[in-house]
């Protein structure tokens, strides 16, 4: 518990120290909130309640999903071997950098929900605070796994990779329009993603509808991508231990 | 200190190490010598929890690499070849850091990397970054950060390379006084032989993967008829010492 302390607060203090890297995650969902999303608020398509969450998941695969970008730089400097080498669990390794990738979203998070208010979002507070406490379980999720595709691939490959790769998934969570407008081939494939269901929970929650089978497979699926997420990483930090 | 029998490592097809046996006694400053590739890098290591041996059992500092590798990562120190510090964070930060990992509170922490800093001639470089250090500077910081938790055993990889000669007789004067002071014991890789003769109470030379040649320098060298470890490396290895060496 100390040693996820100390390794969440080091790496806390290190992202603010360093502002341009907390706003630079936000940019993409940033730019569509203020340039596409009045366009989407008069199309009749849906309001600002609609395209929020999808941006809430834009944010996710776009914040959380760099984040692995930092233990490149780690692997590197042999700063990761050093970590590797304390008889701290794996997993908190892990967890030291995802608890910092998740209180980073959650701050991003809120900016957007701030802008988007002030563009005209309106929504039940009660949904908004449990629709940000779901964004942060699904980061945690993104998180891990770009941590685990991080370790996994050549260091100059991710960046190239990961921003490619972010680009179908958050096409495909209906994240922009909503999926029911969607071909029934896309319709399927896109049911094939996690963050659809993200999306959709999070869309139940900014309409109130808090007893809907929407929330509910968004939950359920954002803790199955979190807890999945968090096994591949830790395995992948453990990997070649004795 | 470490009690290491049959030791192996396969990479796919590749056998990087094939059975090492090796005993190091507390106290004792132990070079571990080979040509690039011979599987020194590789036996290091497996010995430091990094790499999962193949087959064979180790205890390392009283702990079972197998069965505890968390107690072998609490009692080591381990100084990587490349270094452990980020470029561009303040090296005080990183030390408090590591320190913590292994249980001590933030004020201990502190303490403690204070007197360590001193101890090897770095006082008061906490806020600094080590892009503003020398090469021996960086290695002293480097010890500094494995030794954070007092451990019983150090393993240092190729601890003075890229050192100019005065660096590097003043971070094998730092080694001593470490073992003479703690009784710490020492298990060291290095490309240079004179560093190994001068340093080191005890030589073990590695080739393709197998232990060929071992005991203190001078024993090395009566029983080769050699005047130098260089000759002696020569003789068991057919090979130089630097050869093909980065350094």
């Amino acid at each position: 518990m100390t040693a996820l302390a100390a390794l969440t607060g080091h790496y806390l203090r290190a992202s603010f120290g360093n502002r341009f890297s907390l706003v630079f995650g936000a940019i993409q969902p940033f730019l569509y909130l203020v340039l596409f999303g009045p366009l989407f608020d008069r199309s009749g398509v849906g309001s600002w309640a609609v395209l929020v969450p999808g941006l809430l998941v834009q944010l996710g695969l776009t914040s959380a999903g760099m984040a692995g970008f930092t233990i490149v730089f780690d692997q590197r400097f042999g700063v990761l071997e050093r970590l590797r080498v304390t008889p701290v669990s794996r997993v908190t390794l892990l967890l030291g950098r995802v608890l910092r990738d998740s209180v980073v979203l959650l701050i991003q998070a809120v900016l957007i929900v701030v802008a988007a208010w002030a563009l005209g979002l309106r929504a039940p507070l009660a949904g908004v605070l449990a629709a940000l406490l779901l964004i942060t379980v699904l980061s945690v999720g993104m998180a891990s796994l770009s941590y685990a595709a991080a370790l996994t691939m050549r260091q100059e490959l991710f960046a190239p990779v990961m921003s490619t790769v972010v680009i179908p998934l958050m096409l495909l969570s209906g994240a922009l329009l909503p999926m029911s407008l969607a071909p029934a081939w896309l319709d399927v494939v896109s049911r094939l993603t996690p963050f659809r269901y993200a999306v959709e929970g999070l869309r139940a929650l900014f309409a109130g509808s808090y007893a809907s089978s929407a929330l509910l497979w968004g939950v359920v699926v954002s803790l199955v991508f979190a807890i999945v997420g968090v096994a591949l990483g830790t395995s992948r930090f453990q990997r070649e231990n004795a | 200190m470490i009690h290491a029998r049959g030791l192996t490592k396969t990479f796919g097809p590749v056998e990087a190490v094939r059975g090492i046996d090796l005993d190091v006694s507390a106290g004792e400053i132990v070079g571990f010598l080979g040509p690039n590739g011979a599987g020194k890098t590789t036996t290091l290591r497996m010995l430091t929890t990094l790499l999962r041996p193949t087959s064979g059992t180790a205890t390392v500092a009283g702990a079972d690499l197998f069965a505890d590798p968390a107690g072998v990562r609490r009692r080591i120190g381990y100084v990587a070849q490349g270094g452990a510090f980020a470029p561009f964070s303040p090296v005080g930060e990183e030390l408090v850091l590591q320190a913590r990992l292994y249980g001590l509170t933030r004020e201990e922490a502190r303490e403690r990397v204070t007197a360590l800093l001193a101890g090897l001639d770095l006082p008061g470089v906490e806020e600094r970054t080590t892009v503003t250090m020398s090469g021996g500077q960086k290695r002293r910081l480097d010890i500094a950060m494995g030794l954070l938790h007092r451990p019983e055993l150090l393993f240092l990889d190729e601890p003075t390379t890229g050192l100019d000669p005065q660096s590097r007789a003043n971070l094998w004067d730092h080694v001593r006084r470490l073992r003479e002071r703690d009784g710490l014991t020492v298990f060291l890789t290095t490309h240079y032989l004179e560093e190994a003769d001068a340093l080191c109470d005890r030589v073990l030379i590695i080739d393709h993967g197998r232990i060929v040649a071992g005991g203190t320098p001078d024993e090395l060298k009566s029983e080769h008829g050699a005047r130098t470890l260089d000759d002696v490396f020569l003789a068991v290895t057919g090979r130089e010492p630097r050869e093909g060496a980065a350094a």
